[in-house]
Parts: structure tokens; C-alpha cells; sequence
């Protein structure tokens, strides 16, 4: 059974100066451990169709089922990655990780348990005690990952999670996190405006329209790896043309006229 | 590539800048009080001359004097009754001006129709409001805590609020993706982040609520150092107002000094953002 089911969602925003139709009916569903890329023009509703995943906002039409409940209201089956990693400077990295837990009132011994294991697995646990300022940017980003693992989601949602990294940072933290998500066996559903990052982390490239925006084409992707990283991908004889496909797709060309 | 930095003995260029460093720090302290002396000898030395009109201006060893004869108690007195009403007024201020922004914060609306009154508030000069105090909270010790309130509060509501607005909005976007409440967001996010907020405001409050104690000392007091001041002006005794004067400087000096250790003790992770 799907892990994830979104269902002909359609949004709105209305505003003194007219209606804008963000998304249309877009339709897709998920299997556990599956990891999407979305892709899209930027502007198109990306984040938008995330935080109705999340259910921090209701679509105007349509519905989306999370291991077969609707989600009505925050759901507390989805973590979030940010842009930034948002770690609180007067919390150590510990008490950073514990935040979740705190405020969804799940602090009992056992998720406290979870969460150093989570810490010692990825080779955080003698940061521990150490503040955010202490640590790389890399390292930070992995900290925030594991607070949003710490409260055992179902699906992880990675809005831009990378794009505030320096390019090396980048790499390295894709990396990083790739291989935590894949061994943690969490299902994620990545946005992003980069083609390579979509394509080297996805196992499907779910692409948008411009605004209003409309599922283009869901793109399933296959590398013939034995063990599967994103910067092995890098250099498959496959990238190349799956970067160009989704290039096209997206009509880029197009939008430069414009 | 060389580094010499990580050696033990020290470059002779660098052994040179540690030296002139030190001679700079000790300069500027030894300028400091020697200017201090220099002020007291050039004082006492135009009163006795007669350069000065030490009935006017008093002078140094007249107000060591009156030091000397209030020792007995009267003058430790007059500065604990001061001080007494200026944490007073201090801390009733911070406290109400904190739970006022809490308020303004958590409600937009509030916030918008109470703004213009705000603005007003926080232009008035609140020493102006001091015969209708006087008449609210009777001529007493409870007006002047009333006035050092009074006039401290105000502008920590505004900072306060001025500073809960601008918490990160990044990190309270993390709060809310893990379903924080609002009250959640702003205790575990909104208010650690402010404590630096609420100390710059506390070093501003500490010596407005001074003002305030002194200005209703000179109103309705029979003690303190604001009714020493005032009463060594009515009878001419130049010294007793010096005198007073000059330990109030000391007082204000060393209130503000505690407020900065309270900071360091809270800790230096609050320090900044």
C-alpha cells in the first residue's frame, strides 16, 4: 500500500487583486522508502504543494492521504528539512536534536534512547554537548537532519534543504544526508530548482508546469550502480541524459524569451 | 609554507607588541585617575586660595567632612532607602513592561490599536504625570517606586516587543514544522532568544528608574539621596548636596555594574546571537 497518496490537488491563494491558481490538479502516490525529487520553474508552487503534504495548509481541492489517514490540520507524520539548519545557538546539539521531541510532548526515555543512537550512528555523539556555532556547516546541516529523524516521521519533506551550502559543502552534505535517509529507510520527497541534485538523489523526478502548475511528467530514474551515491551518479553515462531530458521539460528555453 | 605562531618562544616582534600593548593599557589607567587627582587638587586648591567661592561650589575636603560626620549611620540610610526604591521601581517596571509586550506580541490586534497611545506614552517626559501620581498613590515611598516605574516602563515594552518581532523567523518556521504552538514558539524560541534583548533593556531601565526615585525623592521624600540634595539646596549646605551627588554617581555606577554581572552569570550563550 502507498505510503503517501496526493489526490487531484488543486490550490488557490486569493488576494485584493484576483485569484491565482498555484497548482492544479496534481496526483501521485508514494511507496515507503521512496525518495522523489520535484523540480519545477521557480515560482511554480513547489513549496506550496509541501506545506499542503504537511498539512500546514489545506488545498482548496483535492486530498492527500498519509498511510491511509487524511491529512486534516499539521500532520505529526512528517518531518521537515529546511533551507536553513535553524540550530538554536543556546541549545547544545543534543538539546538541539531533543527539540522535536519536546515540542511534539514525545520525550520519553525510549525517543531520548533513539535520538543518541541516531547521534552516535552518524558521528555526532561527541558534539553532543558542543554548541551549533562549534561545528562545520556540514555537520550542522546533519545535526538538523537527525532532529527531524528523532521524531520517527514517516516522510521526510527537504525543502531546498541544500541551497544555502557553499557548492563543496553541498556536495559533500547531499552525500551525507542521502545516505542517512537511505539506511534510516525513510521515504523523502525532495524539492529542489537544481536538475543535477534531483537526478542524482531521486528515484523519481516528479516535474512541474509554469504557474498554474501540472505534473509535466513523472521521470523514473535508474543508475546501473551496485551501491547508489549521488556523486557516482555525477558521473554516469545516464545523467547526462536525464539532465537534458528534464531540461527540456521544464521548457527553460522558453522562459528566457520571455 | 612556515608558521612561527605555533612555537613557544615568542618572535621578538611579537615579544615588542605585547610590550607596547601593555604600556598602552597602563597608560590610559594611569591618565584616568591621575585625572580624577588632578580635579580634586586643582578643586581644593582654588576653594583655599579663593579662586572659587567655596560656599557656592563646596570643596573636597569639606565634603570629605560631612562624609566623615553622616558616617554614623544617617548616610548609609538616606542610600539604602534609595536604592531600596529604585530596584523597587526597577524590577516592577521590567516585570510589567515584559508581560505588556508578551501581550502586544501574541496579539496583532492589541498591538495595532494601543500603538499610537504607545507613541505618545513614550514621548511623554513621565515626570510631568508626578502631582497626578502624588495624588493616585499617595505623597509617599509607594509614589516614588510608582514614578521609577513609570518611567522605565514604556520603553521596555517597545524594545521588548521590538525584539520579539525580529526573532528569527527561520527558526520559529522550525518550530511550527513540528507543530509548535504559539505558546510553545515563544517559550522555547522567542524568548531564549531574547535575552540579550531584555539585558541591553535592563541597562537602560537600571538608571532610568534612578531618575525616576530621584525626581519623586524631590517631590515627596523625607529620605533618600534626592530629599539630601533637595534639602542641602533649601538650606544652603552646598556640601551635603556635593556629597550626595557624588555617592549617587557611585550608586548609579555600581547598580548598572550588577545588572552587567547578572548577565555574565545568566550566561554567555545568551550573549549573542
Amino acid at each position: 500500500m502507498a505510503i503517501l497518496n496526493v489526490d487531484g490537488v488543486r490550490q488557490t491563494y486569493q488576494t485584493l487583486a484576483g485569484e491565482t491558481v498555484a497548482l492544479e490538479n496534481i496526483t501521485f502516490s508514494m511507496e515507503k522508502g521512496d525518495f522523489f525529487s520535484v523540480v519545477g520553474p521557480s515560482g511554480c508552487g513547489k513549496s506550496t504543494l509541501l506545506s499542503i503534504i504537511a498539512g500546514t495548509l489545506s488545498p482548496t481541492a483535492g486530498q492527500v492521504t498519509i498511510a491511509g489517514q487524511t491529512v486534516e490540520g499539521p500532520s505529526p507524520h512528517i518531518g521537515y528539512m529546511l533551507q536553513q539548519d535553524n540550530l538554536l545557538e543556546w541549545r547544545t546539539i543534543r538539546q538541539n536534536v531533543l527539540l522535536g521531541l519536546e515540542l511534539r510532548h514525545q520525550l520519553t526515555p525510549e525517543m531520548k534512547d533513539r535520538a543518541d543512537h541516531l547521534l552516535e550512528t552518524y558521528g555526532l555523539s561527541g558534539f553532543a554537548n558542543s554548541h551549533p556555532s562549534q561545528l562545520s556547516g556540514g555537520m550542522r546541516q546533519r545535526a538538523a537532519l537527525i532532529r527531524t529523524l528523532a521524531v520517527n516521521p514517516d516522510i521526510l519533506l527537504l525543502d531546498e534543504a541544500f541551497s544555502a551550502l557553499d557548492y563543496q559543502t553541498r556536495l559533500e552534505v547531499t552525500e551525507d544526508v542521502y545516505r542517512i535517509i537511505r539506511q534510516e529507510q525513510v521515504t523523502a520527497l525532495m524539492v529542489t530548482h537544481d536538475i543535477p541534485e534531483s537526478i542524482c538523489m531521486g528515484d523519481a523526478v516528479i516535474i512541474l508546469s509554469q504557474r498554474p502548475a501540472v505534473i509535466r511528467e513523472t521521470l523514473p530514474i535508474h543508475f546501473d550502480l551496485p551501491v547508489r551515491s549521488p556523486l557516482r551518479c555525477r558521473s554516469c553515462p545516464e545523467f547526462a541524459g536525464y539532465f537534458s531530458h528534464i531540461w527540456k521539460e521544464l521548457g527553460m528555453h522558453e522562459t528566457h524569451s520571455e | 609554507m612556515k608558521r612561527t605562531a605555533n612555537k613557544p618562544a615568542l618572535s621578538s616582534e611579537r615579544a615588542a607588541y605585547l610590550r607596547q600593548n601593555k604600556r598602552q593599557v597602563r597608560r590610559i589607567r594611569l591618565c584616568r585617575w591621575g585625572f580624577l587627582l588632578l580635579l580634586i587638587l586643582a578643586w581644593e586648591g582654588a576653594a583655599r586660595l579663593g579662586l572659587m567661592d567655596s560656599f557656592i561650589f563646596s570643596q573636597p575636603s569639606r565634603i570629605l567632612e560631612t562624609y566623615v560626620t553622616m558616617a554614623g549611620g544617617d548616610l548609609l540610610y538616606h542610600v539604602q532607602v534609595t536604592v531600596t526604591e529604585t530596584l523597587a521601581g526597577f524590577l516592577l517596571g521590567a516585570a510589567a513592561g515584559v508581560l505588556l509586550a508578551i501581550v502586544l506580541w501574541w496579539s496583532p490586534f492589541i498591538s495595532k490599536v494601543s500603538e499610537p497611545y504607545l507613541v505618545v506614552l513614550n514621548s511623554l517626559p513621565k515626570i510631568a504625570l508626578g502631582p497626578v501620581i502624588i495624588i493616585l498613590a499617595g505623597a509617599g515611598t509607594r509614589a516614588i517606586v510608582f514614578m521609577a516605574l513609570a518611567i522605565s516602563l514604556v520603553v521596555t515594552v517597545l524594545e521588548m516587543l521590538s525584539g520579539f518581532r525580529d526573532t528569527d523567523a527561520g527558526a520559529m518556521r522550525m518550530a511550527r514544522t513540528f507543530g509548535a504552538t504559539k505558546g510553545q514558539i515563544f517559550r522555547k524560541i522567542v524568548l531564549p532568544y531574547n535575552i540579550p534583548t531584555l539585558f541591553d533593556s535592563l541597562k537602560v531601565n537600571i538608571g532610568l528608574s534612578l531618575v525616576g526615585v530621584i525626581a519623586g525623592e524631590f517631590l515627596v521624600s523625607r529620605a533618600g539621596l534626592g530629599y539630601l540634595i533637595v534639602y542641602g539646596g533649601q538650606v544652603f549646605r552646598m556640601d551635603l548636596v556635593m556629597a550626595s551627588v557624588i555617592i549617587l554617581a557611585v550608586v548609579a555606577a555600581l547598580l548598572y555594574e550588577s545588572v552587567v554581572l547578572v548577565q555574565r552569570l545568566v550566561g554567555k550563550r545568551f550573549g549573542s546571537h
